[in-house]
C-alpha cells in the first residue's frame, strides 16, 4: 500500500459517486471528513476505503458543520481535503462554507443534489440548490461551482475543483445531482503522469514578511500551513491583510471587494462551457448536470423539425458566464433554460439577457428528469 | 511572615529581591495584583493612565521577593517583577533602561 | 496615600518588555477583555505553562470559537485560528490529523464549547482526539451582554433569564469524563499556579484533555447577579473552592452560592483516534 494506489489508471465501470471519490484521490486528496447522507454517501464510503491506502485519513464526523470545519482545518494543516453532502447536509454546511471563503481556504465540497425542501426526496434527483450554492451562506461572496453531467465528468471535475481551489485559494463546489451520482458508466482514469494537478501555492516569503491575505493584481493570496513558523492568525471576523480583526466599514469594503474580485476578475480563466450546435442557433438551450443530457435529446428532437437550436451547457455554473449570455442575447431569438427546479439559473439567464431576447424556463420539481418531448415543445414555442 | 523560631540556616539563606515593572498603559485597574501580592508590595496609584484606570505602584518595593505572582495574576500583561541578582541594586540601571522611566505620583 | 517619595517611584515600561511579549501579539494590546475579567489570568498561565514545557512555539496551534474567550487565538503569537461559533473542535480535528507534529489547543468559552459546540465536544472526547481543550467558564455569554448559557447556575439571573435561570446547567468535568476524555481538571482564575501546572502537565499528553477555568465575568454575570467586581469574585473563589483531586465528577456541580470543587478529576491513558486508526489500518492493509 502507498502512493502507487492513488491513481487507478484504466477503464472502469463506476457510479458517479465512486468516480467523484476517485477524482479526489487522483487530485491528491489526503483528508475526508464527512457525514452520511443519501445520495452522496457512496463518496464517503469509497473514500473510507481508499484514503487509508495512501496514508490519508477518513473521519466520519458527528454532523455536517463538523465535516466542513474539519476539512478547513486539514487544509491549514497542509493537506488537500474534501467532503460531500446532499440536501439538508448542504444547508448545514453553509455556515462554514462562509468560513472557508473568508479564510480563503482551498478545499472541495461536493453536493450530490436531491429533491427538497427539507428532507424532501433523499433518493431522487434535484437541482434546486444552485442558488443556495451562490447565496446560501450569509453575506456577500463569490464561489466557484461546477456541474458535471456524467460519471466521467464528475471524476474530471473533482480534479478540476481541487485545481481551482488551489489556484484561487477558495473552497470549490461540485454541484452534481442524484442522477449523475447514482448513474453507472464507463470512466477512464488516465495515467498518473497525464493528470494536470495544481500544487498548493506556498509562499516563498519568510516568517515576518508573509501576510496571509496580502495579494497582488490577481487578488490571490499565497498560502502557508500551520507549524511552519509563520505564526499566522486567521479569523472569520472581517480582517485586514495581516488577518487581524478590523471591525470597520473600510476593512469590510476592502475584504468583501477582494473576495468578490478574486473570482470576478479571473472569471474568464475559470469559466468553462460546452457549446453544441451554436453556429447557426437562433434558440439557445441553457442547461447543466443531468438536465443537460435530457435537454440535448430535446434539442435533437427540435432540430429534426427544423428549429435552429443550440445548447450552452454550463460546466462552470458559478461564476456565471454572464458575458456569454450578454453576447448571445444580441444575436439570438430566445433562451430556454432547462433545470430541475422552478427557475434558479433561469433567473441569471434572464437577468443578463436583460430583455434583448425572449426567455423560457422548462421547470421541473425534481424526482426524475424532464421529458425530452417537453423540452422540444418549449424550444419550438421559443422559436416562434 | 513571622517565624515562630529562628531557622537553623537563617544566616546562610538569602531572601531574593525583585524589581517591579508596570506597563502603565495596559493596566485596567482590577487590583488583583494589589490584593494578592503576598508581600503587600503594591498599591493602586492615584494617577490615571490614558484609559482612566489607576495602575499599581510598588510602595514597598524593598519587600518584593520576585515571586512572580503579580505577573501571573495580572489579566492585562501590565506588571512583572525581575529578580535582582546579588550585587545589583535597584539604583543600578535595569537592562531595559531605554524604555524605563520613573512614575511621578 | 502619603508615602516617602522614594517608595513611590515604580519603573514604568513599554508593553514589549513584558516577559510574555514574545508569545503575544503585542500590536493588538491592550486586549478587549474588561477590567476584572479572569480571561487574561488564564492566558498568562497558559503562556507560562507553554514556556515551561519547552514545546517549540512553531509546533503549537491554537484554535478558538466565538465569544470573549474566542479572542484568545487572536492574542497569542502562535499559529492561531479564530473559527465560527462552536466549531473550534472540528476545525482543530482536521488541523491535528493533517499535521501530527502540531500540539493543537482549543481555547474557548463554555457557551461555545458545550452549547453550540456541545456535540463536537462529546464526540471528540469519544474519539479521544489529540486535543487540549481549555474551557473558560464564566457562566454566561459575556460578549453578547450576559445571556443565560449551558453553565448558568439554577436561579442565576441573566439577560435572557430575568427571573433567574430555570434550566439545569452542565457540569463540564462530568460531561467530559462521561464522554471519554482522558485528562480532566478544573481550576478557578485564582488558582494560577495550580492552573499553570495543570496546563503544563496536560500540554504534552496525548488524547482529549479538558481543563475548565472558572472565571470572573464582572461586567455581565456578576453585575446581573450583584456579585460585585472581578476582585470580589476572586475572593469568592478563595473562600468557596475546595481542592479535591480525583473527586467524583458527579459531585462537582456548581450552584449559585455553593462550593467549587477544583482539582484533577481524571488522568488516564487510552488509545487515541490516531492510535486506533494507524493500528487498524496497519492490521487490515498490512505493508508499511
Amino acid at each position: 500500500m502507498g502512493e502507487e494506489r492513488r491513481v487507478l489508471t484504466g477503464e472502469h465501470f463506476l457510479t458517479g459517486d465512486h468516480a467523484c471519490a476517485e477524482g479526489g484521490m487522483a487530485a491528491g486528496c489526503m483528508f475526508f471528513g464527512g457525514y452520511p447522507i443519501t445520495p452522496s454517501t457512496e463518496i464517503a464510503e469509497r473514500m473510507s476505503l481508499r484514503l487509508p491506502e495512501v496514508g490519508g485519513i477518513f473521519i466520519q464526523m458527528e454532523d455536517e458543520m463538523a465535516s466542513m470545519n474539519s476539512i478547513l482545518g486539514a487544509a491549514w494543516g497542509g493537506w488537500k481535503s474534501m467532503t460531500c453532502t446532499s440536501g439538508p447536509g448542504f444547508s448545514l454546511m453553509m455556515e462554514n462554507l462562509g468560513l472557508g471563503i473568508v479564510l480563503e481556504t482551498p478545499t472541495v465540497l461536493v453536493n450530490i443534489q436531491r429533491g427538497g425542501p427539507s428532507t424532501g426526496l433523499p433518493t431522487l434527483s434535484g437541482q434546486a440548490d444552485m442558488m443556495q450554492a451562490k447565496w446560501g451562506s450569509h453575506g456577500d461572496y463569490e464561489v466557484i461551482a461546477l456541474a458535471p453531467n456524467s460519471p466521467q465528468e464528475i471524476f474530471d471535475h473533482t480534479i478540476k475543483a481541487f485545481n481551482l481551489a488551489e489556484q484561487y485559494r477558495t473552497p470549490v463546489l461540485v454541484m452534481s445531482d442524484e442522477s449523475v451520482g447514482h448513474m453507472t458508466e464507463k470512466v477512464v482514469i488516465p495515467p498518473r503522469e497525464e493528470l494536470k494537478l495544481v500544487p498548493r501555492n506556498y509562499t516563498k516569503k519568510k516568517p515576518g514578511e508573509y501576510l496571509p491575505f496580502e495579494c497582488g493584481e490577481d487578488e490571490i493570496p499565497e498560502m502557508v500551513k500551520a507549524g511552519d513558523g509563520y505564526k499566522i492568525h486567521i479569523t472569520g471576523l472581517t480582517h485586514d491583510k495581516r488577518g487581524y480583526p478590523d471591525i470597520s466599514a473600510e476593512a469590510q469594503d476592502w475584504m468583501v471587494r477582494h473576495l468578490m474580485n478574486k473570482i470576478q476578475k479571473n472569471k474568464k480563466k475559470i469559466i468553462e462551457v460546452e457549446k453544441i450546435n451554436m453556429d447557426d442557433a437562433e434558440v439557445v438551450v441553457v442547461s447543466y448536470g443531468i438536465s443537460s443530457r435530457v435537454a440535448h435529446r430535446g434539442m435533437d428532437l427540435a432540430r429534426k423539425t427544423g428549429v435552429k437550436v443550440g445548447m450552452l451547457r454550463l460546466i462552470t455554473v458559478w461564476p456565471f458566464p454572464d458575458y456569454m449570455i450578454k453576447e448571445l442575447a444580441e444575436r439570438v431569438k430566445a433562451f430556454v433554460t432547462v433545470e430541475l427546479n422552478f427557475g434558479q439559473i433561469a433567473l441569471e439567464v434572464e437577468r443578463h439577457v436583460a430583455g434583448k431576447a425572449k426567455c423560457y424556463l422548462v421547470p421541473h420539481a425534481g424526482g426524475d428528469a424532464h421529458k425530452p418531448e417537453d423540452i422540444a415543445e418549449a424550444i419550438k414555442e421559443a422559436a416562434k | 511572615m513571622k517565624y515562630w523560631r529562628k531557622p537553623l540556616d537563617a544566616d546562610t539563606i538569602k531572601v531574593p529581591h525583585g524589581k517591579i515593572y508596570v506597563v502603565r498603559e495596559q493596566c485596567k485597574g482590577c487590583s488583583f495584583c494589589v490584593e494578592y501580592c503576598p508581600k503587600d508590595v503594591l498599591e493602586l496609584s492615584q494617577e490615571f493612565n490614558k484609559k482612566g484606570y489607576h495602575p499599581p505602584i510598588a510602595v514597598r518595593e524593598e519587600d518584593c521577593v520576585s515571586c512572580g505572582l503579580c505577573e501571573l495574576i495580572c489579566p492585562d500583561f501590565a506588571i512583572y517583577a525581575e529578580l535582582i541578582e546579588e550585587g545589583e541594586t535597584t539604583e543600578e540601571t535595569p537592562k531595559k533602561t531605554d524604555k524605563t522611566e520613573k512614575a511621578e505620583v | 496615600m502619603t508615602k516617602p517619595a522614594a517608595h513611590l517611584e515604580t519603573a514604568i515600561v513599554e508593553q514589549d518588555t513584558h516577559p510574555m511579549a514574545d508569545l503575544l501579539r503585542m500590536d493588538r494590546m491592550p486586549h478587549i477583555w474588561c477590567s476584572g475579567c479572569g480571561l487574561g489570568t488564564g492566558l498568562t498561565c497558559f503562556i507560562m505553562a507553554l514556556k515551561e514545557t519547552g514545546i517549540p512555539e512553531d509546533k503549537v496551534a491554537v484554535v478558538s470559537g466565538i465569544g470573549c474567550t474566542g479572542r484568545v487565538a487572536g492574542y497569542l503569537n502562535l499559529d492561531s485560528f479564530h473559527t465560527t461559533h462552536g466549531r473550534g473542535i472540528p476545525f482543530a480535528t482536521g488541523l491535528a490529523l493533517a499535521n501530527p507534529d502540531l500540539r493543537v489547543v482549543v481555547y474557548s468559552g463554555d457557551g461555545d464549547l458545550v452549547a453550540i459546540g456541545g456535540n463536537h465536544f462529546i464526540h471528540s472526547a469519544r474519539r479521544n482526539m489529540d486535543l487540549l481543550v481549555i474551557c473558560v467558564n464564566n457562566f454566561t455569554y459575556g460578549m453578547t451582554g450576559g445571556q443565560a448559557g449551558p453553565t448558568t447556575p439554577i436561579s442565576a439571573k441573566a439577560s435572557t433569564a430575568p427571573y433567574g435561570s430555570y434550566d439545569y446547567p452542565f457540569n463540564i468535568p462530568y460531561l467530559a469524563i462521561a464522554s471519554g476524555a482522558t485528562y480532566v481538571a478544573r481550576w478557578t482564575s485564582l488558582h494560577m499556579r495550580r492552573l499553570k501546572n495543570s496546563m503544563r502537565e496536560a500540554l504534552p499528553k496525548k488524547g482529549f484533555r479538558v481543563i475548565e477555568i472558572i472565571c470572573p465575568c464582572p461586567t455581565a454575570f456578576a453585575r446581573k447577579n450583584r456579585l460585585g467586581s472581578g476582585l470580589d469574585l476572586m475572593k469568592h473563589y478563595h473562600d468557596n473552592s475546595i481542592i479535591k483531586h480525583g473527586a467524583d465528577p458527579r459531585e462537582a456541580d456548581i450552584d449559585m452560592n455553593g462550593k467549587v470543587v477544583c482539582g484533577t478529576f481524571l488522568d488516564i491513558e487510552r488509545p487515541t483516534f490516531r492510535d486506533f486508526q494507524t493500528e487498524n489500518i496497519a492490521t487490515q492493509l498490512g505493508g508499511e
